[in-house]
């Protein structure tokens, strides 16, 4: 009996169920060993298991490669094997027993520009690549530029392939410097620079014998131990309501819900709110969560949350705190990265997703249009074609109740969808 | 600040609760995709979690490939009657009978592909404009690069070199008519997790997880369940072991693994120390290097 209890205990107790979970994005192009590098951080946590393994070295020998080709486990997709590039963003997990993580995994040529910004959407951290021989170069700067325009929090630059370049310090330190002027050009809070050899596996998993004037934490520490939690927004309280909960049953007649999550900040059951864009004020009965009753909830939580009045409310409104409300208009300043192979053009118009709400918008004027190579703004564009960053005035057929991006990626943020083909053609964020 | 923290588990309930809740509000006639094994089990309980105290707003659709473990179907009858479903059932023996499949032959003949068909006719019969999957991204490397919201054409045919970008957590459900949606409300879940999450919340789930005797033979390096229609080679023989399921589909490609585990917790261990992935004891994944994506792109799970 001793037996099965201590397992009891170490199945719960084993740190699975208190585990954070921390989303990073990499971007990187062909050889550059970003492929090397997951497949370390995979392969160092257990993460491979051995018929994958033994599926992509039954792969790379029937591709007549000499060695086994980690790039195999995450080009998922017949066209990224055949023509041994990653076209698409792919989902990667592993764990350890501090945290969850999951990699967003995107191709990093120019070409691709919207999937980076597809997996830096969601990131908590980006896993900037530098090759060490190659040092700062455009697509560095790239790379750098989208993770300020999603507002990373944290960027952890890998100095990589320091093994063919004898492990030499000046070299990561030029580089280091030489990112930090970038750095200074951009909206960047925290960056972190690590020397690595991903093949050889230098600070990945493991501190270098071969670096031993590096006295920072290796690539693993950092991703285990920085500090996420308070990356997100704690103080304005905002709950896009999702869906209207009316069970219409004998023991709950008169329960009326607003199912949702809390985008960010708390709630607290007597909160005085207000739902935009009525105004009606009220205050919250009740926060639930199935059978559970809660007295708080907060960001990212999904509940559902009752009222004491019995106002109009459904999917769309946003509830609030009432002495802290978003901004409300029709005309919206946004940074867009274009998604489609047909141009953004002045005076087109889409369709608009904005937290729970649906709207439709015009395009008013273009302020300028960023080349991502050198940063420069071009003032005379007209328009934005696939994989394009710009800065633009949008006026929207209803108000939008909105922050910043800068300060809320939540309510800050939007997509334009194409109103013949429904395909996603816009990322936007608030400025 | 420590109030505030959510775990990993947490904060994945959460998201798959409101992928959930993006489902109902955006689609007129949604249905969740049942199969009695342990990813569509959770995902039924995070969308009565959802929407509690009001009933689940769609259907479950069940395909049936007449190739079940008895254990699912009790299961499945057990949870319908307990939590007041729909339940709708989608026949592939039907499906043969009306000549609209051929049963395949042979040994390795499985009714797993023909479940493709089956799905997509009791899509169209019932005109639903999406169909929630328990599928995740790191069970195989074509479903990783799936999204949340999976865009399906009028005959139900996935194009992974164009799919949609799917940015921040807002999902495009919009479509033409005749087209649909397949979404995937556990996408970020790993194996582990869904473990974890079932112990946490005390799920039920069906006994086959569990150890049991069971009469079973060898094939292609794993243990398949003995059933009248499976076909025995004749060097093959049948032998009573002690197995449990690892993931539940059609007898016919599921493979059972030597275990003498019988709590959660031991099944927690087992993963834990695992070297194998849960559809390495899937016999259809084994057919070809991309038969997943094949399999999807014509409109699978």
């Amino acid at each position: 009996m001793s037996d099965i209890n201590t397992q009891n205990i170490s199945a719960k107790d084993s740190g699975y169920l208190d585990m954070e979970l921390l989303r990073f994005t990499t971007a990187g192009s062909v050889d550059d060993g970003k492929s090397t590098l997951i497949g370390r951080l995979l392969y160092d946590s257990k993460a491979i298991f051995e018929d994958q393994m033994e599926a992509i070295e039954a792969a790379s020998t029937r591709r007549g490669e000499e060695y086994v080709n980690l790039a195999l486990l995450t080009d998922g997709l017949k066209a990224e094997r055949e023509q041994g590039i990653t076209i698409d963003v792919a989902y990667r997990y592993f764990a350890t027993p501090k945290r969850k993580f999951i990699i967003a995994d995107t191709p990093g040529h120019i070409q691709y520009t919207r999937n980076m910004v597809t997996g830096a959407s969601t990131a908590n951290l980006a896993l900037i690549l530098v090759d060490a021989r190659n040092g700062v170069l455009e697509q560095t700067i790239r790379h750098a530029f989208i993770a300020s325009l999603l507002q990373i929090p944290h960027i952890v630059v890998c100095v990589n392939k320091m093994d063919l370049m004898n492990y030499d310090e000046k070299v990561f330190d030029k580089i280091q410097k030489d990112f930090v002027a970038l750095a200074a050009k951009l909206s960047v809070q925290d960056v972190r620079f690590v020397p690595i050899s991903a093949l050889k596996g230098d600070n990945v998993v493991n501190r270098s014998d071969n670096m031993l004037w590096y006295q920072g934490p290796t690539l693993m520490y950092l991703l285990e131990n920085i500090h996420i939690s308070s990356d997100r927004n704690m103080i304005d309280a905002r709950f896009p309501v999702q869906y209207v909960i009316r069970p219409m049953s004998d023991k709950y007649h008169d329960y009326r819900g607003y199912a949702g999550r809390v985008e960010s900040g708390a709630f607290n059951v007597g909160d005085e709110i207000t739902v935009m864009p009525s105004g009606f004020t009220s205050k919250i009965k009740t926060i639930d969560s199935m059978e559970e009753s809660l007295t708080l909830a907060h960001t990212p939580q999904s509940v559902t949350i009752t009222l004491e009045d019995d106002i109009d409310i459904s999917r769309g409104d946003m509830i609030v705190r009432r002495n802290n409300v978003p901004e409300v208009s029709q005309d919206v300043d946004i940074r867009i990265c274009w998604l489609s192979e047909t141009p953004m053009r002045i005076g087109g118009k889409y369709m608009v997703k904005h937290t729970t709400n649906d709207v439709r918008c015009l395009i008013k004027e273009m302020v300028y249009k960023i080349d991502i190579n050198s940063l420069d703004r071009d003032k005379t564009a007209t328009e934005l074609k696939l994989n394009e960053i710009g800065r633009v005035k949008i006026r929207t057929t209803k108000p939008l109740y909105f922050d910043p991006y800068r300060t809320n990626r939540s309510t800050g943020s939007l997509i334009l969808i194409d109103e013949g083909t429904n395909n996603t053609v816009g990322a936007a964020m608030i400025v | 600040m420590k109030k505030y923290n959510i775990t990993h588990i947490r904060e994945l309930e959460s998201e798959s609760i409101y992928v959930l809740r993006e489902v109902a509000a955006q689609f007129e006639r949604p249905a969740l995709l049942f199969s009695g094994g342990k990813d569509s089990i959770v995902m039924y309980y995070l969308a009565r979690k959802a929407f509690w105290p009001a009933k689940v707003p769609f259907p479950l659709v069940h395909i049936d490939t007449g190739h079940n473990f008895e254990e699912t179907i009790v299961f499945r009858d057990e949870l319908v009657e307990k939590t007041g479903a729909t339940l709708i059932v989608g026949s592939v023996q039907e499906s043969i009978d009306t000549g609209r499949v051929a049963e395949e032959k042979g040994y390795s003949a499985s009714r797993n592909l023909l479940q493709t068909t089956t799905l997509l006719d009791t899509i169209e019969k019932h005109k639903f404009d999406c169909a929630l999957g328990g599928g995740r991204r790191d069970e195989e490397k074509a479903r990783a690069k799936e999204r949340f919201f999976s865009h399906r054409d009028e005959f139900g045919q996935w194009d992974p070199k164009n799919q949609r970008p799917e940015l921040w957590n807002i999902f495009n459900g919009k479509k033409h008519v005749g087209e649909h949606f397949r979404v995937f409300p556990l996408s970020n879940w790993t194996e582990m997790d869904v473990w974890q999450y079932i112990l946490l919340e005390n799920v039920d789930i069906p006994s086959l997880y569990f150890t049991h005797k069971r009469e079973v033979f060898f094939r292609d390096n794993q243990w398949l369940a003995a059933a009248p229609f499976m076909k025995l080679k004749p060097t093959e023989k049948i032998e009573v072991r002690e197995v449990r399921c690892r993931t539940i589909g059609d007898i016919s490609c599921t493979g059972m693994a030597l275990s003498t585990a019988n709590s959660l917790e031991d099944i927690i261990l087992e993963v834990a120390a695992s070297r194998v992935t849960e559809r390495g004891s899937r016999a259809d994944d084994k057919r070809s290097e991309s038969a997943m994506e094949d399999r999807k792109k014509e409109g699978y799970f």
